[in-house]
């Protein structure tokens, strides 16, 4: 075995760091689903009927589907009468500013590095934290108040704005949509509303924390983004959980709205835990996320650097209606250990003169291994789409693997289709040469990586991307040379 | 500086070097120079630690301490520079930020404050000049697409900006046209002082007469078989490699 495999070897070791739980004192109701515990849960967020019989309709036809099982990741049988549905912290907070939330839970986000205080200072972001589905602290409220922006947790925006929530909910993704999208409209617990009025620029980043934090509670966000005529905005997610021993369900939906001339940017740094080298006790990722470009020349535009999940399945999609629409996705997927990826992207092209870009970036090590899906749909209607794809595979060490499974439809001769696909390996000469110039192994492959990353770190925004690039290096401890 | 006593190396069970000495003291310039696939690269890559080769028996100690024992990193901090036969590409590693990362990893080692990216830049404009290169190269990524002759000039940039105490040049001026030959030998005659050390490897007499040696070797089967002063390259050229062994053989 070369030095450079047993420096791989050696990192390969290192445990996941943000493995802790926070003690806060829950309210959940008991396992399992049927019927009235779905009515349970809207009754405890105090709904109205008409989402009440939503999340109903969709229970029953989840109850006629079937899990699916075509992606190329395997897991064991999901018991869903052995999870608990709703949990919430028990001290209610009506949080008007941070001070007032529960220093435990402060201390958790400190934890994580992204203590709120710091952030409320920097770069004007407004943190919308979700904790155990209910969120506790929101924060530069009025500020996008003033100019009619509406940034809160979808609990609350069914009590303050249900017809503007019942007006597109549901829309882009529908309850019948696929098992895991069924499940979560019947069970979702929380999540992020936010809608931006015509014409409006929404002049700050809109951030949510996730966690999973509540034992064995699976995880059911539904976000909720709209923008109306000729708006901008851009929403980041980012989240990071504990240790967990036994499996963890996130099945969570995001719907994207985009009016004529809007832009939607919606940005994710994911870094659930993994589960451990042997892939034990990892979070399973099951996740719609969807975007409408419903008016002329909008834009939505997806970026994700994704590290965690033992198993991730997730493809955010474009459906570019509007004419001269534009769907984007750039794609960080890196797994390590026994983690599985089957990710990628769909864009729909029904608009005339719409186009479409994906760039994706899958780095594979460990054991692990990444898949690549992705669908470009090009209907009939849709005069001149055009479409860009660019698929790279990195791949660190060799008991890794790396697929990619590009499907294309083209149904107008005027289509202009481009895919591109590459796999490289780091090679043990280019650790040479970086450790010869004083480069340790780690550092020389977190060079690459970034710069093989490049193009989609470019995407998001200043903070955003440092972080990205630390949650990357954290997850590449681990790899090879 | 730099004493390499009975070195063997074999890369993939096959024997390479078969037993070298060398001495190479601070202020001196060796050139090195035999016939294909006579050991030149082998030497140059043992002593920077590359992982392929295995040293089997000898050692190389580096100003007293026992360089074969240090992680290839180590080395580089200490101050031992391998400008390689053939560059590395690294798609997507900017060139920039690549040499202000190596930079400031031997800073760092000798316990000195890292450099910012402003003072960087000053210093590798200064460097740049000195080795002629063109701007746009580095905003390029590592050697990403270079020609050959821009790949070495590269490295002759990185020896500028690290400053190494022993250089180990492997056929830098070998895919060079004639100005960048004398371009990048005058960049190595700049970086040669009293407390610098260089190794040359090289096939062509030109490079010598830039480049003057104080010490010429012929590595010829794994093994050091004739050394001398610069007239050695010249009697090299005129005769070639085999007579040269052959009257050394005879000579003992
Ligand atoms: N990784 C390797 N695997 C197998 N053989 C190798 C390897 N590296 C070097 N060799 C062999 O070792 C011998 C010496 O090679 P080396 O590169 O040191 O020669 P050189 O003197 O530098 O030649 P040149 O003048 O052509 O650069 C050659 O026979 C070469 O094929
Ligand atoms: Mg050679």
């Amino acid at each position: 075995m070369s030095n450079s495999e047993l420096t791989v070897e050696k990192l390969a070791n290192e445990e996941y760091k943000y493995g802790f739980v926070t003690d806060i004192e829950t309210d959940k109701l008991p396992k399992g689903l049927n019927e009235d515990v779905i009515k349970l849960i809207s009754e405890k967020k105090n709904e109205p009927g008409w989402m009440t019989d939503w999340r109903l309709k969709a229970y029953r036809h989840w109850l006629t589907m079937k899990e699916p099982h075509w992606s190329n990741v395997k897991y064991g049988p999901i018991d869903y009468q052995d999870i608990i549905y709703y949990a919430a912290p028990k001290k209610k907070p009506k949080l008007s500013s941070l001070n007032e939330a529960d220093p435990q839970l402060v201390k958790a986000f400190e934890k994580l590095g992204i203590p709120l205080e710091e952030q409320k200072r920097l770069a004007g972001v407004a943190v919308d934290a979700v904790f155990d589905s209910v969120s506790v602290a929101t924060t530069f409220k009025e500020k996008l108040n003033d100019l009619g922006i509406i940034f809160c947790s979808m609990s609350e925006a069914l009590q303050k704005y249900p017809e503007l929530v019942r007006k597109y909910l549901g829309t882009v993704v529908p309850y019948t949509d696929n098992f895991f999208a069924s499940l979560n409209s019947a069970v979702f617990s929380d999540g992020s509303f936010a809608f931006v009025p015509k014409g409006v620029r929404c002049p700050m980043e809109l951030s949510t924390y996730f966690r999973i934090n509540a034992s064995e509670t699976g995880q059911f966000e539904r976000t909720l983004i709209v923008a109306e005529e000729g708006a901008y905005v851009s929403y980041l997610e980012g989240c990071t959980a504990p240790i967990r021993d036994t499996n963890q369900l996130h099945a969570a939906v995001v719907e994207l709205v985009a009016l004529d001339n809007a832009e939607i940017k919606y940005s994710t740094v994911q870094n659930w835990y993994p589960g451990d080298k042997d892939g034990k006790g990892g979070i399973y990722n099951f996740v719609t996320k969807r975007g409408a470009c419903r008016g002329v020349s909008s834009k939505i535009s997806w970026t994700q650097v994704e590290t965690g999940s033992a198993i991730t399945w997730k493809y955010p999609s474009c459906i570019l209606q509007g004419d001269n629409s534009v769907g984007e996705f750039y794609s960080v997927a890196m797994t390590n250990n026994m983690q599985q990826a089957d990710t990628g992207t769909k864009m729909i092209h029904i608009g005339k003169n719409t186009r479409s870009t994906i760039i994706s970036k899958g780095i594979s090590a460990g054991r692990s291994n990444n898949s690549y899906r992705g669908q470009v749909r090009i209907t009939s209607k849709a005069e001149n789409a055009r479409n860009y794809s660019q698929c790279d595979s990195l791949l660190i060490g060799d008991k890794c693997g790396a697929h990619t499974f590009p499907y294309l439809e083209t149904n107008n001769p005027t289509a202009q289709v481009e895919h591109e696909a590459t796999t490289s390996k780091i090679g043990a000469d280019q650790i040479f040469y970086l450790n010869q110039r004083g480069i340790s192994t780690e550092d020389a492959v977190r060079l690459i990586v970034n710069g093989y990353c490049k193009e989609v770190f470019r995407q998001l925004p200043m903070e955003f991307a440092v972080e990205a690039t630390r949650l990357l290096s954290m997850s590449l401890e681990g790899s090879v040379g | 500086m730099l004493e390499i006593k009975d070195l063997h190396a074999s890369v993939e069970e096959k024997e390479i070097l078969k037993g070298i000495d060398l001495k190479v003291n601070a202020g001196e310039v060796h050139a090195i120079m035999g016939p294909n696939g006579s050991g030149k690269s082998t030497l140059a890559n043992v002593l920077a630690g590359r992982p392929e080769y295995r040293v089997t028996g000898g050692e190389a100690l580096y100003e007293g301490k026992d360089l074969l024992a240090m992680a290839p990193e180590t080395r580089a901090r200490e101050g031992v520079f391998l400008a390689f036969q053939y560059p590395v590409e690294l798609p997507g590693v900017n060139n920039t930020t690549f040499l202000r990362t190596a930079l400031n990893e031997g800073r760092k080692y000798r316990g000195q404050p890292e450099l910012s990216a402003g003072a960087f830049l000053a210093l590798l404009k200064k460097k740049m000049q000195l080795v002629e290169m063109a701007d746009t190269l580095l905003s390029r990524a590592v050697n990403e697409g270079f020609s050959g002759g821009e790949k070495k000039r590269n490295e002759i940039l990185q020896m500028a900006v690290l400053e190494p105490r022993l250089a180990i040049l492997d056929e830098t001026d070998s895919g060079l046209d004639i100005d960048a030959l004398r371009i990048v030998a005058n960049s190595v005659n700049k970086l040669r002082s009293k407390e610098n050390a260089i190794i040359l490897v090289t096939h062509y007499q030109r490079l010598l007469n830039y480049i003057v040696p104080d010490f010429v070797h012929v590595l010829y089967n794994g093994k050091i078989v004739k050394s001398g002063g610069k007239e050695l390259a010249l009697e090299l050229e005129e005769k070639g490699y085999d007579s040269v062994r052959q009257e050394e053989i005879a000579a003992k």
